[in-house]
C-alpha cells in the first residue's frame, strides 16, 4: 500500500461507508480522528520482489536459529554434566554453554523482529498533535470552583473548633510512627555496646587469652621478629562474627622498633621481657575494614578499604589516608602458663568513630 | 443435535463486539495504537534501563525460590569440596547452593548480577543524555526528579542485593556502611544500632535487608519505573528539530505495528546480551571470597562499579575531624552522607535553576543538540569529570598497582584532579561546543568542503565548496540553522536525519532552534 490519494474525502472527513475505500483508508481516517496525520506510508521492498524475499528468508533464519539454539538449551541443560567436580571436568562448561544457546536463542528473536520490523514492514511517516499546555480557562475555572466548592462545604473556616479538633487527629499519625520506631530502636548506650568488645571484664588478676582463630591459644615464641597474627579474646565465640570488634593484631617488633615505641606501651609491658610485642585493634578506625596489610619494613600497617596508613612504632597513628584516630592499643601481659593475655579492654572504643566517641 | 456451523472467519470480529459491548474500548485503544512515538537511538537508553528492571524481576524472583537470608551458623556440606566443613552463615550456603546445587542456579545469580550492572549503568547514561539535550525542561521536571530517585533506589537495591550473600566482600561493604550511619551527627549510633539490631553485624540485619531487597524496594522502583513511562505516554515522547517538526508535534511512527515490534526485537536484544553475559562471564564468585569473617579482607575488593564513586570521595577525603565538647563529626560523614545527600538535591532542584538562569519559563517538546546550549554542556562535561574522578579513585588501589604507581600518588592526583578537572572539562566541554556550532553556521552559509582544491588566477590555492542551496551573488547561502545535523560530507547530502527520506509533502516551516511560539499552520484533521 504506497503512498496514495485515492480517499474521498470532504470537511467533515471521510464518509466511511464509501464502497471505494481501501481499508488503508480507513485506517488513515481513523488515525486523523485521533489526531494523528500519517503523510508517509511506504513499503521497503515492491511486494514480491528479490529484496522482500531476501529479508523474509533473513527472517526465518533468525526464527529457525532460535528454534535450534533453544533445542540445544534444552538438550544441554538436562544431559550436560552440571554437578561441580574438582579439577578440568565438562561440568566448568555447563554455564558458560547455557549462556551461549540462550543467548544466541534470544538473539534470534531480537533479530528476527527486528529484521521484520524494519525491513518488512512499510516505513512511515505519522505526525501526531501534542494537546499539551494547560486546559481552556472555562474547564480551570469548572474544576476550580468545584474544588472551592468541596473546600467550602467542609466548613473548616465556618467552623473553628472542628479546624482545632483536627489537630487532636495528630496522635494518630504519631501512633503509626511509634509502632515501627518503638520497634526498631534500640539504645546503643544500655548496655554500651559500641564501647565494648570481647575483651570487656578482662582484669590484671582475671586476664582473657588470646587465641588463633581456631581456638588453640598464643605463646610469645609463635610470633616470629617482625612477624603479626591476628588473635581474638578466647571466650566462646571469641573469633566468630558474634565479636566482629574483636579481632587484634598481635605484632612482635624488632628490637631498635621496639626501642622507638616503648615509652608508649602500657606500663606493665615496659622492659618486661615481653616488651617487643604489642597488640592493636585490628579494625580500622576509618570505617572498620580489618587494616590488615602490615608492611615490615616501614612498620606501616595499610587498611585495604581506603588505604589508610598506621604508624605501628607511633601508637599506630594514622599517617596518611582518610583515617584520624590511631588504633586503639590492648593492654596485654603473659601468664604463669606462658600464654599471652589481655589484662584490660581497649582504653577507646574500637573501630571507626561517631558522635559520641570523642 | 443439530451442529452450528461456527464461521471461524468472523469469529475475531464478533468477540471483538462482544468484548465492545462489556467494555467500550474502540475508542481508546485505537488511541494508543495509533499513538505516534518519534525514533532515535539516544531514546533507547531508557528502555536498556527498564529492560534490565523486568530481567532483574525474572531472575531475582527465581533466586528468592532459592536464598535464605539467615544468619545462623552452619558447616558447609554441599558440592564445591573447597570449601566443605567451613563453617558459614546459612546465606552463604544457600548462595553457594544456588551456584553449585541448583541446575542453572549459576546462570541465574550470573544474569541477576549482570543485569543489576547494566541497570545502572544504562540509567547514569540515560540521565546523561537527558540532561545534555535539555530533555528535563518545562514540562518534563517532575520525571527528572522520578528519575534521579530511581538511580539512588537502584543503587541502595543493588547494594542491599550485594550484602545478601554474606560472603567476604558483602560483610565488608556492609561494614563500612555500618560506620557511614554511625558518622551521621548525633543519631548516628541509634541509627546502627535500630537498623543492626544491635551491633555490627548482629543476628537480624541479612533478613532487614532482604525484605527491603526483594519486596520494599522493587515495588516502590515498579510504581515509579510506571508512573515515569506513563508520564512519558502522556507528556509525549521529546523529538529532535527537524523538518516538519514543531513544539506542537511528533513526528515519528505510530505505536503499532512498526514500533512495537522494533521495541519487542530490541527487549530481546537486551535478554539475550544478558544471557551471554552471564554464561560466559563470571560475575561475584563467592565461592572465591569464602564467608565473611570480620577479622578477614583481601586488598583489591572492590564494590559493584556504581558505588565506586563514593568509595573514590572517601579515599581521597582529607582526615579531618570535628571535634568540640566531647562530641565529633568523623571525616566520612562528608564524602559518604553530605555529598550524596548535595548529588542528590543539586540535580533536582536544576531544571528551575537553569529555568531562571536562561529566563526562560516555556514547555519545550524539542531537544537541543548539545552544542547548541554550550554551558549546560559544560556542566555536563564538568558533572562527568568529577564523577569519573571520584570512581578512577575507588580503585585507584588496582591502578597503582597495575602501574606502579605509589598509592599516596594516587590519592593525590585524584584530589588534586578532583579541584582542577571539572573547570577544565567545562572550559573544553564550552570550547567544543562553540567550534562546533561555528562549524555548522559555516557549511550552512559556504556549503560543504568537497576536498577539491582550485588554484585561482592570482596563484592562490582554494577549496571548492559544494552549497546546499542556490547561492546568492556572493556565493553565499542564507540558510537557517534548525538545530539539527548539518551535513559535512557529499555523500551525508540529502541524508538529513532518517525521518526526511522521502518526505515529499512538506507540512510546516521547519522549527527555528530556539523554540518560541510561533504561528503554526493547522494540520488537516479529521477532528471537528
Ligand atoms: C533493581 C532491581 C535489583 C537489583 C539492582 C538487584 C541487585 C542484586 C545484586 C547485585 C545481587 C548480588 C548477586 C550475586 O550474588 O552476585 C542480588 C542478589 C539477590 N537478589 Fe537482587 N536485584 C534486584 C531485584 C531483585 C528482585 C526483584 C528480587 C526478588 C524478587 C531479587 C532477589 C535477589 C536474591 C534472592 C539475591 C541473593 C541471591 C544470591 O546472592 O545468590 N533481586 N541482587
Ligand atoms: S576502613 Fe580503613 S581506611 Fe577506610
Amino acid at each position: 500500500m504506497s503512498d496514495t490519494n485515492t480517499q474521498v474525502r470532504d470537511a467533515a472527513g471521510v464518509d466511511l461507508d464509501n464502497p471505494n475505500l481501501t481499508r488503508f483508508d480507513i485506517v488513515r481516517e481513523g488515525a486523523r480522528r485521533d489526531g494523528v496525520e500519517i503523510v508517509h506510508y511506504e513499503p521497503q521492498y515492491a511486494p514480491g520482489s528479490k529484496g522482500e524475499k531476501r529479508m523474509t528468508r533473513i527472517v526465518a533464519f533468525f526464527f529457525l536459529l532460535t528454534g535450534i539454539m533453544s533445542t540445544l538449551f534444552v538438550i544441554a541443560f538436562i544431559w550436560w554434566p552440571w554437578e561441580y567436580e574438582l579439577g578440568p571436568h565438562a561440568s566448568k562448561y555447563y554455564t558458560p554453554v547455557l549462556g551461549l544457546t540462550l543467548g544466541l536463542a534470544l538473539v534470534g528473536v531480537g533479530l528476527g523482529i527486528l529484521t521484520w520490523g524494519k525491513k518488512l514492514l512499510p516505513h512511515e511517516i505519522a505526525i501526531q498533535e501534542r494537546h499539551d499546555g494547560p486546559s481552556s480557562p472555562e474547564e480551570q475555572k469548572l474544576t476550580g470552583s468545584t474544588l472551592q466548592f468541596i473546600g467550602a462545604e467542609m466548613g473548616l473556616g465556618r467552623r473553628p473548633i472542628l479546624k482545632w479538633s483536627l489537630l487532636g487527629l495528630a496522635p494518630l499519625g504519631l501512633a503509626a510512627a511509634a509502632v515501627p520506631i518503638g520497634a526498631l530502636i534500640k539504645d546503643p548506650h544500655h548496655p554500651d555496646i559500641l564501647f565494648k568488645t570481647g575483651f570487656a571484664g578482662a582484669t590484671r588478676a582475671n586476664p582473657i587469652r588470646l587465641m588463633h582463630d581456631d581456638g588453640t591459644l598464643v605463646r610469645p615464641e609463635e610470633v616470629s621478629t617482625g612477624g603479626q597474627i591476628t588473635v581474638f579474646p578466647n571466650i566462646p565465640g571469641g573469633a566468630s562474627n558474634h565479636y566482629a570488634d574483636s579481632p587484634t593484631l598481635l605484632i612482635h617488633l624488632r628490637e631498635e622498633d621496639a626501642a622507638l615505641l616503648n615509652g608508649r606501651l602500657y606500663s606493665i609491658n615496659q622492659n618486661s621481657p615481653w616488651s617487643s610485642f604489642v597488640a592493636y585493634s585490628k579494625i580500622c578506625t576509618h570505617a572498620g575494614c580489618p587494616a590488615s596489610l602490615y608492611e615490615q619494613q616501614t612498620n606501616r600497617l595499610l587498611c585495604p578499604c581506603h588505604q589508610s596508613q598506621f604508624l605501628i612504632t607511633d601508637n599506630a597513628r594514622p599517617i596518611f589516608g582518610p583515617a584520624t584516630r590511631s588504633l586503639p592499643m590492648l593492654p596485654i601481659s603473659v601468664d604463669k602458663e606462658g600464654y599471652l593475655v589481655a589484662v584490660g579492654d581497649y582504653k577507646v572504643p574500637v573501630g571507626p568513630a561517631f558522635w559520641e566517641k570523642d | 443435535m443439530k451442529r452450528r456451523k461456527v464461521d471461524l472467519k468472523a469469529l475475531p470480529g464478533k468477540t471483538a463486539q462482544e468484548v465492545d459491548t462489556r467494555l467500550p474500548v474502540a475508542t481508546p485503544l485505537r488511541g494508543i495504537l495509533n499513538k505516534v512515538f518519534p525514533d532515535h537511538w539516544s531514546f533507547l537508553l531508557g528502555e536498556i534501563a527498564l529492560f534490565s528492571f523486568i530481567i532483574l524481576l525474572l531472575t531475582g524472583t527465581f533466586l528468592a525460590l532459592f536464598f535464605e537470608p539467615s544468619l545462623q551458623e552452619v558447616h558447609y556440606n554441599g558440592s564445591y569440596l573447597p570449601l566443605q566443613g567451613v563453617q558459614m552463615s546459612r546465606a552463604y550456603e544457600t548462595a553457594l547452593d544456588l551456584s553449585f546445587d541448583v541446575r542453572g542456579g549459576l546462570i541465574m545469580r550470573q544474569m541477576h548480577h549482570w543485569a543489576a550492572l547494566l541497570f545502572m549503568a544504562a540509567i547514569v547514561v540515560h540521565m546523561f543524555r537527558i540532561f545534555m539535550t535539555g530533555a528535563f525542561r518545562k514540562p518534563r521536571e517532575i520525571n527528572w526528579i522520578i528519575g534521579l530517585s530511581m538511580f539512588w533506589l537502584g543503587f541502595t537495591e543493588g547494594f542491599a542485593g550485594y550484602s545478601l550473600p554474606d560472603d567476604a566482600l558483602s560483610g565488608t561493604g556492609l561494614r563500612i556502611a555500618s560506620a557511614i550511619m554511625l558518622s551521621i551527627p548525633v543519631i548516628g549510633s541509634w541509627v546502627t544500632t535500630s537498623l543492626f539490631g544491635g551491633e555490627f553485624p548482629g543476628e537480624i540485619i541479612l533478613s532487614r535487608l532482604y525484605i527491603l531487597h526483594v519486596f520494599l524496594l522493587p515495588l516502590i522502583l515498579l510504581a515509579l519505573v510506571s508512573i515515569h513511562v506513563g508520564l512519558v505516554f502522556v507528556q509525549k515522547h521529546t523529538q529532535w528539530p527537524g523538518p516538519g517538526r514543531t513544539n506542537k508535534n511528533v513526528v515519528g511512527e505510530r505505536m503499532f505495528p512498526r514500533y512495537a515490534i522494533k521495541q519487542g526485537g530490541f527487549f530481546m536484544l537486551v535478554f539475550a546480551v544478558i544471557a551471554l553475559m552471564g554464561g560466559l562471564f563470571q560475575i561475584n564468585p563467592i565461592w572465591l571470597f569464602g564467608p565473611y569473617e570480620a577479622a578477614v579482607v583481601s586488598a583489591g575488593s572492590q564494590p559493584d562499579w556504581y558505588v565506586m564513586f563514593l568509595d573514590g570521595s572517601t579515599r581521597l577525603m582529607p582526615a579531618w575531624d570535628i571535634r568540640f565538647l566531647g562530641y565529633n563529626i568523623p571525616p566520612l560523614f562528608w564524602p559518604t552522607v553530605v555529598l550524596p545527600g548535595i548529588l542528590t538535591v543539586l540535580p533536582m532542584a536544576y531544571p528551575w535553576i537553569e529555568a531562571r538562569w536562561k529566563k526562560d519559563k516555556a514547555s519545550h517538546n524539542l531537544l537541543q543538540r548539545p552544542r547548541d546550549v554550550p554551558d549546560r554542556t559544560g556542566l555536563a562535561a564538568m558533572a562527568l569529570a568529577f564523577y569519573l574522578v571520584l570512581t578512577i579513585s575507588g580503585g585507584n588501589d588496582i591502578f597503582a598497582d597495575k602501574f606502579h604507581i605509589s598509592l599516596n600518588a594516587m590519592t593525590w592526583a585524584g584530589r588534586i584532579g578532583l579541584l582542577i578537572l571539572p573547570p577544565l572539562a567545562y572550559y573544553f566541554a564550552r570550547r567544543l561546543a562553540l567550534g562546533l556550532q561555528q562549524h555548522d553556521r559555516e557549511v550552512l552559509a559556504h556549503g560543504v568542503e568537497t576536498g577539491i582544491i582550485k588554484r585561482l588566477p592570482d596563484g592562490r590555492f582554494v577549496e571548492v565548496h559544494q552549497p546546499l542551496a542556490a547561492p546568492d551573488e556572493h556565493g553565499h547561502t542564507d540558510l537557517p540553522y534548525v538545530g539539527w545535523t548539518v551535513p559535512k560530507k557529499m555523500n551525508r547530502l540529502g541524508a538529513l536525519g532518517p525521518a526526511v527520506r522521502g518526505f515529499f509533502r512538506p507540512i510546516e516551516q521547519p522549527a527555528p532552534p530556539q523554540q518560541e511560539e510561533q504561528p503554526r499552520e493547522e494540520i488537516t484533521s479529521g477532528k471537528s
